[in-house]
């Protein structure tokens, strides 16, 4: 009796909620798979849905994001074992979970944390809170692929924020089939959308891009990139979060710096009287 | 027009030296390039001051990073907060010394720097002095370090205000600072040096640097620095976003506006029309967060623009000095300059300009308060910021397209809502893009309530427990 063949993936690009391929039909050999190979084209793609989802997931009420981002948990710790298959290390894929449900609960909380009233001297109500800031382009770390993409985009998207992330070149299957994960959370297509390939090609067109609102360098581990990337990002003064030191303990506290600096703050005044 | 018999404040005051240096660990140092400041109102010469070149910048930095490292960093918060609350007491007691100078070589009304500028100021060293003891407190972790030295470039609009904007939260946290105030507005920044002498404040905490743009460049690029506060043009802002990129220089910039300014159809028309005035000739309308272009319902345009007009006529020009002028000097030749290049390109773009009979001094620079009606979002003076007493009126039909114009600016600093109904406030505030907005009111300031923008008007926020992280390790 022969041995059953197996049903090989097709390992594609996440833009829009789709699985398309790029639109250059390239791909590249990694990690013993044909990934594609996202052109600057398919960058800007990416941007045009995340723009488009941008309204109405930053509409959607603080308890519904930290629900969607709770049931990405659900739905990372249903798949562990295919991440591990993947070569994923069993603790990092527990950190990811982790990471998911930490994020999901900040939805509702860090307006409280991060806003609020102030005393300012006169008869004026005064009210500060955080707002997205839009569209967030984001490069993941070359690794953990997992936990490091995670905790790129989970920051990002908590607070109403779009993304479109970079994943690690090396090391992208995680980062595909994240996205299975995501597609089938209940999370809005376009919140976030993954480009495999090369960082050299599609990073600098987001860094460019007049629609992007910040870029997170976070895994540019070339001081060199970095800086030009940083230069093009000042056209339409994007917030940047620079990169992570080579060094960057994943495991530990993210802090609130990750989400902060993705978001702005409104104050609004209003008289009072009678 | 009621006539008034002049009532100008004394300059008696104010004691002007014939020159200053520039003020680098707690002296005061002579320089070689001298340059004079003048009072816009009369082009008469105050002073001269010394435009500081790259070597006295470095002497600068090193003064502030040698006393960052000794005196300021060490030292307990509790400590860094007396000196700071004895600054804002000097800066009371001082208080109309400092706001005649302000207004000579400013040209902005009296009334403004005495009621408006001077207490914010005192107010925002005496708030940020209580923060220097309790920074574990702030929501920054338990232990929020300083940045070190700060780089810090202001405007010639609030020259004392964006100084205690930028000093007292710096000095607050740990940093120490080397100051660099505009050009054509160096001196209440030299007499604020006196008053750190005055406090003895440690040398080297604060130090001033006069100069113009070279100055400005030679601190932001200086390697020596940890952090970069600049408010001023976005394009300026630009152009430091990318010379500080791929340094470990922590930045924040508070740049150009296009307000929009939006009355509804059931808004209180007389205090809109007060709030309109308020919004765009307060200051000359130097002023970032300036409400410039007005967005009003198509239904009560014509009540407001009569009601607009009519209260414009009332506005007094003139003499910076006299404590019944509500509209003073434009700052400099450069700024007339611009402004008028741009209304007239409002006129040949077809939009239709008034302003009121209004005389206007001879000699000193002047604009009368103006308006463009059948202004087009196509039109420049809707698109681009203008920087003086120039409103640009559009219309609208309903909220949505309000909202629609409303952001139509790659600027999002301030914006304002007028409305009896406060569902609607909500709504329309929730989707202007914009860091500060004002509903039934405008052009309000406060020590503890964060200022800045979003998109192209820069990023971080000045003031309240905001106003920290941009001089915090975090």
């Amino acid at each position: 009796m022969s041995e059953r063949v197996a049903v090989r993936k097709t390992y594609k690009l996440f833009i829009g909620g789709k699985f398309p391929r790029s639109e250059s039909g390239r791909s590249y050999l990694v990690q013993d798979s044909n990934v594609s190979l996202a052109s600057r084209k398919d960058a800007r793609d990416a941007v045009v849905a995340a723009r488009a989802a941008a309204k109405g997931w930053a509409g959607a009420t603080a308890y519904n994001r930290g629900q969607i981002l709770y049931r990405v948990a659900e739905m990372l710790e249903g798949r562990r074992e295919q991440f591990v298959a993947l070569g994923v290390p069993a603790d990092e894929v527990d950190a990811a979970v982790d990471r998911w449900v930490w994020y999901a609960g900040w939805s509702d909380k860090l307006p409280q944390v991060y806003g609020g009233a102030n005393p300012v001297a006169g008869p004026y109500f005064n009210l500060s809170a955080p707002e997205p800031t839009g569209v967030v382009a984001a490069v993941a770390p070359e690794t953990p692929a997992l936990l490091g993409l995670v905790s790129v985009i989970a920051p990002a998207i908590v607070t109403g924020n779009t993304v479109v992330v970079a994943a690690s070149p090396a090391a992208p299957l995680a980062a595909v089939t994240l996205a299975e994960v995501l597609a089938t959370s209940d999370l809005p297509g376009g919140v976030v959308n993954i480009l495999t390939g090369r960082l050299s090609e599609t990073v600098p067109t987001l860094a460019a891009h007049m629609d992007v609102n910040a870029i997170d360098l976070t895994g540019v581990a070339d001081a060199e990139l970095a800086a030009e990337l940083e230069v093009r990002a000042a056209e339409n003064l994007k917030r940047v979060l620079r990169p992570a030191p080579a060094d960057h303990d994943w495991h530990t506290d993210p802090g609130l710096t990750r989400m902060t600096t993705l978001l702005e703050t409104k104050t609004v005044w209003h008289p009072k009287g009678t | 027009m009621f006539e008034y018999a002049p009532a100008p404040e004394s300059r008696a005051i104010v004691d002007l030296r014939p020159s200053y240096g520039l003020f680098i660990d707690g002296e005061f140092v002579d320089g070689e390039d001298l340059h004079k400041t003048i009072n816009p109102a009369t082009e008469e010469v105050l002073a001269e001051v010394t435009w500081a070149g790259e070597a006295d910048v470095d002497r600068a930095v090193r003064a502030a990073r040698t006393a960052y490292e000794q005196v300021w960093g060490p030292m307990p918060g509790r400590d860094r907060a007396k000196y700071l609350f004895r600054i804002a007491r000097l800066v009371q007691e001082r208080s109309r010394e400092l706001a005649v100078l302000e207004s000579l070589d400013n040209g902005k009304p009296i009334r403004e720097s005495r009621d408006v500028d001077l207490p914010l100021v005192a107010a925002h060293f005496f708030y940020y002095a209580g923060w220097a003891d309790k920074l574990p407190y702030a929501g920054f972790g338990p232990d929020p370090k300083p940045l070190g030295v700060a780089a810090q470039v202001i405007p010639w609009n609030f020259p004392l205000l964006m100084l205690a904007w930028k000093i007292a939260p710096a000095l607050a946290a740990g940093n120490t600072v080397v100051l660099k105030p505009a050009e054509t507005t160096p001196l209440t920044a030299l007499l604020f040096a006196e008053i750190c002498q005055q406090a003895d404040l440690p040398a080297g905490v604060v130090n001033i640097v006069t100069g113009a743009g070279d100055t400005g460049r030679a601190l932001v690029e200086h390697p020596g620095v940890d952090k970069v506060a600049f408010t001023g043009s976005t394009e300026v802002g630009k152009a430091i976003a990318r010379a500080v990129a791929g340094t470990r220089k922590k930045l924040t910039l508070e740049l150009g506006g296009k307000a929009a300014n939006i009355v509804y159809d059931d808004a209180p028309i007389d205090q809109a029309v007060e709030g309109i005035v308020n919004g765009i000739f307060f200051n000359q309308g130097h002023v970032c967060c300036a409400g410039s272009r007005l967005l009003v319902q198509e239904s009560v345009a014509g009540e407001v623009l009569e009601s607009l007009k009519r209260r414009m006529a009332r506005l007094r020009v003139g003499d910076p000095l006299d404590k019944n002028t509500d509209v003073g000097a434009i700052n400099s030749a450069d700024q007339l300059a611009r402004i008028r290049e741009l209304s007239d390109a409002g006129s040949a773009e077809g939009a239709q300009r008034w302003s009121p009979p209004c005389e206007l001094p001879e000699r000193g620079f002047w604009f009368a308060p103006t308006i463009f009606t059948g202004v087009t979002q196509a039109h420049r003076v809707a698109r681009e910021e203008i920087f003086g007493p120039v409103l640009s009126v559009l219309t609208f039909r309903t909220p949505a397209e309000a909202v629609e114009k409303a952001n139509n600016t790659p600027y999002g600093l301030s914006a304002g809502i007028w409305t009896d109904k406060g569902s609607r406030i909500l709504w329309t505030a929730d989707r202007l893009r914009a860091g500060v907005v004002w509903a039934n009111t405008f052009n309000k300031f406060d020590p503890t309530s964060p200022f800045g923008g979003y998109k192209e008007s820069g990023y971080g926020r000045e003031g309240g427990r905001h106003g920290l992280e941009g001089y915090l390790n975090v």
